[in-house]
């Protein structure tokens, strides 16, 4: 309860900041076709009148004081942001996880432990991080280097911030708002006409029986669909990742089970029916079963939206009717 | 150490019947509990349905039944087994080392194995783990290195071979294998939770197939051990004194090191890593009651096997439904278990 509050907190604090800073560039020439896709075409921003741009995130304050050209993304959300509202040309390098959309530049930098002599060593002038595993904000800022730290969304608004302010701090404001806009549209869209109904559902991240409940991101968008999560029981703290024991899955005989596990730890429906026990399960006996990108599945960038649909089409074709 | 000249060296059969006793109830008591509430006398009645020429309404419906018979029972047999063969196989390695600190995990056994998982998982081609596939394979052969390497430095130290230099000798070898499985994590990050749930531990997702695939190599090996027994008791009185008396240390100390390695690896394989077993069980049967391998063996067997199977009942209730790692279970008795051995073991080693 408590954290889910304070996390809620956290993100109206968040958006209100960022409204502040993205009216503050708000002359921006409105060079971007307006369309409800997310834009596709390379728009020419070559404005300066933006910046300074400043943005409350969560390691703090951080001005731009000009349109950044060589940014490192160190967070595969993040990178997808980037690309999807074209900043794309001006990343100069990406971490060893980013491998969406395929132009990405890869690099070996890790996200889980930025090496800042590297990160430095692009001329860099913006970087991303999801993570901060100690002083790497710190020891960025005390370059000279911008640094936004973007952690794991908690919900929807928290996913719309970021990408908010990804757009405001390199220039980029308009499509990132495009971007927002299209997403919303197409969620409503699908959070519309789809409802579960309260049905349950499993969603798993490893063959352990690691998931993910209601509390979390992934959750929120199940919740949106009118499902029910089954691992809510399990995780009395709101860590919101709990490991579930396999009695429990059996004996709460979710309607629907996906599958986030199919990359790292090769699960397949076919897996999922041979388990032990698994058999009896209303799902495996329906082929109420769903592999998931694990990426997409982990993600809280543009390709929510792909997710949120893929969900509501398994649940038009299972549960409604 | 002389006080335990008063004590038998043979095992009184009343005590492996008590011992036993405390198993079926280690048991039955897992049988009955779990993340989800079954009826405790439909439990008792389907055991009995079970039964060769008995027939018996348990009263369970078919998804209650999956759960008794598809996932609570073969994790109960298979905790059993795996607890069995890590306090037999511990015991083993402290008559054949002389060494009342030896231990599966402290012999490089273990971190031998995590490295072989660790390469399986991270370069291993990606197919969903079965019992034949590469990661029990190299977790196996990753722990026949570790102790290998153990035993050659351990043993090729001049200044004498001593219970310590052995015990150090494992630590530089744990510690450079732990590295470099460290590195290999860092280098893919991506699979960093699948090797972490290994390293901790896990019988959370067994079936009957992990038992059929271990019991060949546990039977064997333990089989070896509780034979040789009587010729670990011999090695205790020295090494010059055992070939006095018609033994060749050197084979003995061989085949009995072959053999708990062989039966540590093979349930570390479907088991992951669970500490302290090894340590804990074989060393309570000592001050209990005595000891004569020929008594601390077979015991070891029996009573590792329950207190396994009772460190996973907690494992998989405390926090229900959610679950709690065993390997955690097992380190939070058995590291100060280890630290009053430790204390009270001063002097044996050298």
């Amino acid at each position: 309860m408590s954290p889910r509050f304070l996390t809620a907190l956290a993100a109206i604090a968040l958006a209100a900041s960022a409204c502040g800073a993205s009216s503050a560039t708000a002359e921006t020439p409105a060079t971007t076709v307006a369309t409800t896709t997310i834009p596709a075409t390379t728009t020419t921003n070559s404005d300066e009148g933006g910046f300074p741009v400043t943005i409350e995130t969560a390691s703090g304050s951080v001005t731009i004081e000009t349109r950044p050209e060589h940014i490192v993304s160190l967070s595969p959300t993040s990178t997808e942001v980037l690309f999807a509202i074209d900043a794309g040309a001006e990343v100069v390098a990406v971490d060893n996880q980013s491998n969406y959309p395929t132009e990405a530049p890869v690099t070996d930098l890790t996200g889980f432990d930025p090496n800042l002599e590297a990160i430095a060593g692009y001329g860099t002038d913006l970087v991303i991080l999801m993570y901060d595993p100690g002083e790497a904000v710190a020891g960025l800022e005390a370059l000279g280097i911008p640094v936004i730290l973007h952690p794991a969304a908690w919900t929807l608004d928290d996913a719309y911030t970021q990408i908010e302010q990804v757009g405001a701090a390199t220039g980029h404001s308009e499509e990132a708002s495009d971007l927002i806009d299209s997403m919303r549209t197409s969620i409503a869209a699908a959070t519309d006409t789809t409802d579960a109904g309260g049905a349950t559902y499993y969603h798993e991240l490893s063959p352990d029986f690691y998931t993910a409940t209601s509390a979390t991101f992934i959750g929120s968008l199940y919740g949106m669909l009118g499902l029910t999560n089954i691992a809510d029981d399990a995780d009395p703290d709101g860590y919101g990742y709990p490991q579930l024991s396999a009695e429990h899955i059996l004996a709460e005989d979710p309607s629907l089970i996906f599958l986030a596990d199919t990359v790292c730890c090769a699960q397949t429906i076919e897996a999922v029916g041979d388990r032990p026990g698994w058999g009896v399960l209303t799902a495996v006996e329906d082929g109420a079963i769903t592999e998931l990108d694990d990426d997409v599945a982990s993600r809280w960038g543009p390709r929510v939206v792909e997710l949120v649909e893929t969900i509501a089409a398994v649940v038009d074709a299972h549960l409604t009717g | 150490m002389t006080s335990d000249e008063i004590r038998p060296s043979r095992l009184r059969w009343w005590w492996f019947v008590g011992a036993l006793l405390v198993l079926a109830v280690a048991v039955l008591v897992s049988v009955m509990l779990g993340a989800v509430d079954l009826d405790a006398s439909s439990v008792v009645a389907s055991l009995f349905d079970r039964l060769p020429f008995v027939d018996v309404d348990s009263g369970l419906s078919d998804r209650e039944e999956a759960i008794l018979w598809e996932l609570r029972m073969p994790r109960v047999v298979l905790g059993g087994i795996v607890g069995a063969t890590l306090a037999v196989a511990g015991g083993s390695y402290q008559g054949a080392f002389r060494n009342p600190l030896a231990d599966p995990y402290l012999l490089g056994v273990a971190a031998g194995a995590g490295l072989g998982a660790t390469i399986a998982i991270a370069y291993g081609p990606s197919i969903p783990s079965t019992p034949f596939g590469p990661l029990p394979l190299m977790a196996f052969i990753g722990g026949i290195a570790g102790v290998a390497a153990t035993y050659a430095i351990g043993y090729s130290v001049r200044a004498g071979r001593t219970a310590v230099t052995l015990i150090l000798a494992g630590v530089a070898v744990a510690s450079f294998l732990t590295a470099v499985q460290t590195y290999l994590q860092q280098r893919n990050a991506e699979t960093l939770r699948e090797v972490y749930g290994w390293i901790l531990g896990r019988l959370s997702t067994v079936g009957w197939a992990e038992v059929w695939m271990v019991l060949p190599y546990v039977v064997v090996a333990a089989g070896v051990m509780l034979l040789g027994a009587r010729r670990l008791d011999v090695l205790s009185v020295g090494d010059e004194e055992a070939v006095t008396l018609g033994v060749d240390p050197t084979r003995v100390r061989l085949v009995m090191v072959l053999a708990a390695t062989l039966g540590t690896a093979a349930v570390v394989a479907v088991s992951g890593l669970i500490g302290f077993v090894g340590i804990i069980v074989p060393h309570t049967v000592r001050i209990i009651f005595g000891t004569s391998y020929r008594i601390v063996l077979p015991l070891s067997v029996v009573l590792g096997a329950a207190f396994l199977i009772l460190a996973d009942l907690l494992a998989r209730t405390i926090a229900a439904p959610a679950e709690i790692p065993i390997g955690v279970v097992t380190a939070f008795f058995g590291a100060p278990f280890f630290a009053i051995v430790l204390r009270s073991s001063r002097g044996l080693g050298s």
